[in-house]
């Protein structure tokens, strides 16, 4: 990155810090906090469409709905994360080859012979000519639909809990001024909801951040590969060897993990605050007191 | 329009012919000097060379890959990529799930790595990488072994006193221990196992295997091979080199 940086070899002290800080492997060490970053960022949303899907789904009026959403929140909660993780992400990748397979290979070959997974190159997600980038992103892609699947399912208990939680009265004070099923549920449940869901929610959005080490499983260079691979000792193979740094380079991930942690909570505590204003539960009374 | 479409068609069946020719070759990437992740991010080390070398002379587009050892066959079997090219040696029981091509580096001995000399082995855990020769050979000589998933773990058992000692081929051991500034010693113990190290195909991909044994054959031939192997910065002028009986049947 430097100029002086040439020939590692010859600095020592803090220009050899320096440079070793900012080779190469570093750089894509500080990307991959982007990649952690960008997968909270995507998963969380996508967990709350989930959930809030799977809840709609398991209070439901029609029977296949019910037992669909049901079914989804009991499964996915009572499989271990990595065993889910483990399976549901090759199960995913192999579903997508196998369906392309049948559109673009000629005749559509059974792809599991034996030991091995087998379509033509056609059928390849992505194709074995793109570019890395490509599979880099599938990869990640495969990680967010299976991180948003799982945790889905927790947050569509915390919303099915939540909207019981909504005083009955709230409801029938509604119907009875005429509104129909939907609109009641549009606008006394859902707005309604949130307060009890928050505290539930929290805690997910809490343990989803810890998850993110759980990408390194799925191959996916993230921190924890980038701690492990760049801590390890080096021989004089490599252009900065060094003894083992492990432990510096996972007090750093525990640096950044405590911080995300401790912004989370000063948002969540004033998100809590602001959905508590007006409401009939606890808090909400206690700041009407306060403010009177 | 309709010639521009019949362009289009034309011009996606040969990106598809060529889509045959990019091979993707996965390595661990984290046991030099067979294979390493360099300081800047890429795959280097004596596989590099030799894959990039052995794709030139079989007039195919290489793709490099990383993938965990533990996952490294399953992964071949499920399509991630096309080859195994990470320093894998050839034995019985991998020959019943992959294929191997012939070795590009001979059977090469493997030795034990620990803090002093007279360590007894029989006493206190011995440390392998999982799914090796040498951890299958650590358990069958009924010591105890100690697993990690990746080589540098196994050396960090040794020096941190986990593990009497380390288990492993000695093209790795060796610079540990010359760079350690005699924390850690080589054990007079060499024990040879598996029949070299070759190249791991998927069992249906006989006609990419005959192109990479062709092309590590005319290494061979023409010596190229055996100097990359004794390259100072890989295996050094000590190293087990293919001689004449590389070139049989040139």
């Amino acid at each position: 990155m430097f100029s002086f940086c040439a020939d590692p070899k010859a600095i020592e002290g803090l220009s050899w810090l320096t440079c070793y800080l900012t080779s190469a492997k570093h750089l894509d060490f500080y990307w991959s906090f982007v990649t952690v970053l960008t997968l909270v960022a995507i998963t969380a949303p996508a967990a709350l469409a989930f959930g809030f899907a799977g809840a709609t789904a398991a209070r439901s009026q029609f029977l296949p709905t019910r037992a669909f959403g049901k079914t989804y929140i009991a499964m996915v909660r009572g499989v271990p994360d990595i065993v889910f993780f483990l399976f549901f992400v090759i199960a995913l990748d192999q579903g997508v080859e196998y369906i392309k397979n049948l559109m673009v290979c000629d005749g559509g070959v059974w792809p599991w012979q034996g030991l091995e997974f087998r379509v033509c190159q056609q059928a390849k997600v992505p194709l074995a000519t793109s570019d890395a980038f490509w599979h880099d992103a599938y990869a990640f892609t495969l990680a967010i639909v299976t991180f948003a699947l799982v945790f889905g399912a927790f947050v569509a208990n915390v919303f099915f809990g939540a909207m019981q939680a909504v005083p009955r009265a709230q409801l029938e004070t509604a119907e009875a001024y005429g509104m129909t099923h939907a609109q009641v549920f549009r606008r006394i449940l859902v707005p309604q909801m949130w307060v009890y869901a928050l505290p539930g929610l929290s805690n997910l959005w809490m343990i989803l951040i810890k998850s993110t080490p759980l990408l390194f499983l799925l191959g996916i260079e993230d921190i924890v590969y980038y701690a492990r691979e760049l801590g390890g000792s080096k021989t004089k193979a490599y252009e900065y060897p060094h003894g083992d740094w492990r432990l510096w380079y996972f007090l750093a991930l525990l640096c950044f993990y405590l911080l995300m942690t401790k912004v989370s909570e000063g948002v969540l505590g004033r998100l809590s605050a602001r959905l508590s204003k007006g409401q009939a539960t606890a808090a909400g009374e206690a700041m009407r007191k306060a403010a009177a | 329009m309709k010639k521009l479409l019949l362009a289009t068609a034309l011009a996606g069946i040969a990106t598809a012919a060529a889509a045959q020719d990019v091979v993707r070759l996965g390595t661990e990437g984290a046991y030099p000097p067979y294979n390493f992740i360099n300081d800047a991010g890429e795959v280097a080390g004596f596989e590099r060379e030799m894959g990039d070398e052995l794709c030139k002379r079989a007039g195919l587009t290489c793709e490099w890959v990383t993938n965990a050892w533990d996952s490294i066959i399953p992964n071949l079997q499920s399509g991630n990529y096309d080859v195994i090219i990470a320093g894998m040696s050839v034995t019985a029981e991998r020959e019943e799930v992959i294929d191997f091509s012939q070795g590009y580096l001979p059977p090469t001995n493997s030795v034990y790595l620990a803090a002093t000399a007279d360590v007894d082995l029989k006493s206190g855990p011995v440390a392998a990488q999982t799914g090796t020769i040498q951890a299958g050979y650590v358990a069958e000589q009924g010591m105890t072994l100690l697993e990690f998933a990746t080589p540098e773990e196994t050396v960090a058992a040794v020096k941190n006193g986990e593990a009497v000692a380390v288990f492993a081929d000695k093209d790795y051991l060796v610079p540990m221990a010359a760079e350690s500034g005699g924390a850690l010693v080589l054990l007079a113990e060499e024990v040879a196992l598996g029949d070299g190290v070759g190249l791991g195909f998927r069992d249906s991909d006989d006609e990419l295997r005959g192109k990479f044994d062709a092309a590590i054959k005319s290494m061979k031939c023409d010596g190229t091979l055996d100097a990359m192997i004794a390259k100072e910065e890989y295996f050094g002028a000590a190293a087990l080199l293919w001689g004449d009986a590389g070139k049989e049947g040139c």
